[in-house]
């Protein structure tokens, strides 16, 4: 969890390898509405380049950061537009 | 006859006027061209058939497409097997012709040996939580691919139009793929 961010959706793809992260981040982040972040909660290792990535190369969208538990990789996006 | 060149003659020089509606003119077509804000393309054409074979362009589509590509893969020869409902299920990885499998081609040539190393490889997706052929290709049409069976080979293979997955474009030949492929952004050949 993070406290900085106020987030409107989680999406829990604990257990999904590649390239179910960056799929079902990019299906959750359609419903949002612009300004909304989600929180994307991944054991995928790569889902970390991956989902960078991704939010790098698609309009619309910004990573806001990646934090790592350990075991849980946790991304936050927020829509843009 | 084109030896008349201006010669001097200030009449025929444009006025700064003229240089500038010129220029604003120029201005307006090269924004029309850079301010292209269509979706990127991404042409995949999928020729084998093998498990192992049958996941880059599937991956690679889907997650073009979460990028939003506008994606196509246009599949020939055994890559039709992909969209095949049923044998797109029961796809094989080949026992032989890969360095990497724990046995020798000798060995891996025998009788059982490529329905052995398939079980291995689809017990290894399970527990791995990795997609299956069949959820990547509803994933990928769900996110609008556009998936492609190439109507020569359909016919080559004997196959019926209905076994494809709802959603599969038929009818389709190389020209299509070559006009997809002169469209993308990246083409590759899988």
């Amino acid at each position: 969890m993070n406290a900085e961010y106020d987030i409107a959706e989680t999406l829990d793809v604990k257990g999904a390898s590649c390239p179910m992260p960056v799929i079902e981040t990019k299906q959750a982040t359609d419903d949002l509405a612009a300004g909304e972040v989600l929180e994307v909660l991944a054991t995928d290792s790569g889902s970390v380049s991956d989902i960078a990535g991704w939010a790098d190369g698609t309009p619309g969208v910004e990573l806001l950061d990646q934090t790592d538990d350990g075991d849980v990789f946790a991304h936050y996006v927020r829509k843009t537009e | 006859m084109s030896t008349d060149t201006p010669t001097g003659g200030g009449d025929e020089a444009p006025t700064r006027a003229e240089l500038a509606a010129r220029v604003e003119e120029l201005e307006e077509s090269l924004a029309a061209v850079t301010e292209d804000d269509s979706p990127p393309k991404l042409s995949i054409v999928a020729t084998k058939g093998t498990l192992d074979m049958a996941y880059p362009p599937l991956i690679l589509a889907s997650t073009a497409a979460a990028f939003g590509y506008e994606v196509t893969v246009f599949h020939t020869f055994w890559g039709l097997d992909i969209l095949h409902e049923e044998r797109s299920k029961n796809l094989k990885l080949s026992a032989v012709g890969n360095p990497n499998m724990p046995v020798p081609n000798i060995v891996g040539a025998l009788p059982g040996m490529d329905r052995m190393t398939t079980a291995m490889m689809d017990k290894r997706i399970a527990d791995n939580d990795t997609a299956t052929i069949a959820e990547l290709i509803e994933t990928s049409l769900d996110m609008g691919v556009e998936f492609q069976a190439c109507q020569m080979t359909i016919e080559l293979m004997d196959y019926d139009e209905d076994d494809f997955y709802d959603g599969v474009t038929t009818g389709v030949g190389a020209a299509t793929a070559i006009q997809d492929m002169a469209d993308a952004d990246i083409q590759l050949l899988v």
